[in-house]
């Protein structure tokens, strides 16, 4: 036990002299490593716009207030179709993610190279945020609903895989033992053997997943792919303060549900 | 023991007659037949209503599958060469961008932390910072940069506050369930001693939450960093904004090789974390 001396004799410390310098020398590492982003960061500022930032706030603030309540009527449909690309985007993620967590999974994969190019898909689906999925699909699809969703599914492609493929890698061995000794076969050892035992992980995740695309189908929007999001770039583009505060209340309450939603849908699964 | 579990089996017999079932079928999800039916109906019936409202226009996209051909040969081959500097400009600010807003994130995300833990903090203190994060978590950290970039002006400045916001939502949350879950008897022991509210954070709940707190730190720089990526496209700067750009001037080989370097990036800030949550534990 590190102890220094004091006038009253021995008394405790955390850690050694050594080990103190140690972590110190990490934090100095740590600190120079901001201080020189901070750096970077402030050199491509303009502080003057920073410096006004608070009246501009507060000029925001004030056109924003009251939300335009009238304006509620006409956020039914995008309201719906987000929650529509959401749910079908997690369809569709589904879908996709089983197949690929089985073959990204150590003990389900077929060989190596399955295994790699599976989690290669999980890596890039989950690096390439839905906003850039969308922007790719609508130059392909068009600006339309349609695009969202389809971007919103990719994207969770990679979240889905990673999560069902890491809980099929912790499964209990014996279970599939078993019914390997019933003299099953490989596709009957899968669903019999595997399947159930991450059948909730599976419906977990979806639940989960669901959940955070809500919030990410408000924005894309932004790019032309649906949504409330359409009417939350186009209200900012015409500085209907109003409305934007009207479209963000919209969202609290809708995110506030879906996650109310989730946690008693998931609550009851597990 | 084998009885109960063998009653959740539904065993169906082939013939009446066989006085011993060859067949076994697995019970149903939701036993009641008529609700299992009504809940697929349900299903289906909002399957159906929400594919209608898709407007799948089968002409348009007939339209459109040419043009994705040439849209995705123009991202082939990747061109790292052209655009090179703004490219590495682009990286260089989002990684920046990204330990800043982490680093500051984490900061803000302490105290709010602290007081958003049952065990630690005060009714009303708790309300307040449950308020915050909540407020965090809802909005995605794209409409906090579409304001930030109101208040602060285009560039990085506004990125970072976004990503920095959005972080309050994250960490601060899961390290307030850290410390509800954390064990109460060594807060206790630690108690016991005669230590001040800050010795009793210090030595008793601050070890106990380390290690996960620094692998989420490590992940959530991991998502700072894609997200930067996107924070570019309303203005807030980082690679996004070359990324935006490229796509505008229809650079789309540009595009490839900015897409691919943030994957590259990604996979080793993965790596990276799963070695330090390793190193720590």
């Amino acid at each position: 036990m590190p102890t220094y001396q004091t006038s009253a004799g021995e008394s405790w410390k955390h850690r050694t002299s050594r080990e103190q310098w140690i972590r110190w020398f990490f934090w100095l590492i740590g600190i120079s490593i901001i201080a020189y982003a901070w750096q970077m960061i402030s050199e491509k500022t303009v502080w003057f716009f920073v410096v006004d930032a608070p009246s501009q706030a507060a000029d925001i603030a004030s056109r924003m207030v009251p939300p335009k309540w009238s304006y509620l009527n006409k956020l039914w449909k995008p309201v719906w179709d987000t929650l529509n690309i959401a749910t079908l985007g997690t369809v569709i993620a589904m879908v996709i993610a089983a197949p690929v967590a089985f073959a990204a999974a150590r003990n389900t994969t077929p060989n190596i190279f399955v295994r790699t190019l599976a989690l290669f898909i999980i890596v890039s689906s989950r690096s390439v945020n839905s906003l850039i999925w969308a922007l790719i699909l609508v130059f392909i699809l068009g600006p339309g609903v349609l695009a969202g969703t389809i971007a919103i599914g990719l994207r969770s492609v990679g979240f889905c895989a990673k999560l069902i493929y890491e809980s099929i890698e912790e499964i209990d061995r014996t279970q599939v033992e078993a019914i390997e000794a019933t003299g099953a076969s490989g596709p009957q050892k899968m669903i019999f053997g595997i399947l159930p035992q991450v059948l909730p992980t599976i419906a977990g995740v979806a639940i989960y997943r669901w959940d955070i695309n809500i919030r990410e189908s408000t924005i894309l929007g932004l790019v032309g792919a649906g949504g409330i999001g359409l009417q939350l770039n186009g209200s900012l583009n015409t500085l209907a303060w109003t409305q934007v505060s009207m479209i963000l209340l919209v969202i609290l309450f809708t995110v506030f549900i879906s996650e109310w939603v989730s946690a008693k849908v998931r609550g009851a699964i597990i | 023991m084998m009885k109960p579990k063998m009653k959740s089996f539904k065993m169906q017999t082939k013939s009446q007659d066989s006085a011993y079932p060859t067949v076994w079928k697995k019970s149903p999800f939701i036993k009641n037949d008529f609700l299992r039916w009504l809940v697929f109906l349900c299903i289906a019936l909002y399957l159906a209503a929400a594919l209608g409202t898709m407007d799948i226009d089968l002409n348009r996209i007939k339209e459109g599958l040419p043009r994705a051909q040439r849209f995705l040969d123009s991202f082939f081959p990747p061109n790292f060469a052209d655009n090179r500097g703004v490219v590495w400009e682009g990286i260089a600010e989002s990684i920046w961008m990204a330990i800043i807003s982490t680093v500051a994130g984490i900061a803000l995300s302490i105290p709010v932390g602290l007081g958003a833990a049952r065990n630690l903090a005060p009714a009303w203190v708790y309300l307040i910072c449950r308020g915050i994060i909540a407020a965090s978590r809802t909005f995605p950290e794209i409409i906090l940069a579409i304001f930030a970039v109101k208040l602060f002006g285009f560039g990085p400045f506004a990125g970072f506050v976004a990503l920095a916001l959005g972080t309050i939502g994250f960490y601060a949350k899961l390290l307030a369930e850290d410390i509800e879950n954390s064990s109460p008897s060594q807060a206790e022991a630690v108690k016991a001693t005669g230590a001040s509210w800050f010795q009793w954070v210090n030595y008793s709940i601050q070890p106990q939450v380390m290690p996960r707190m620094i692998g989420l730190s490590v992940y959530r720089l991991d998502i700072n960093f894609r997200e930067s990526a996107v924070v570019g496209i309303v203005g807030g700067g980082g690679i996004g904004a070359t990324l935006n750009t490229a796509f505008s001037r229809y650079e789309f080989d540009t595009a490839a090789a900015i897409l691919l370097i943030i994957i590259l990036i990604v996979m080793v800030l993965e790596y990276a974390s799963s070695f330090l949550r390793k190193w720590v534990q």
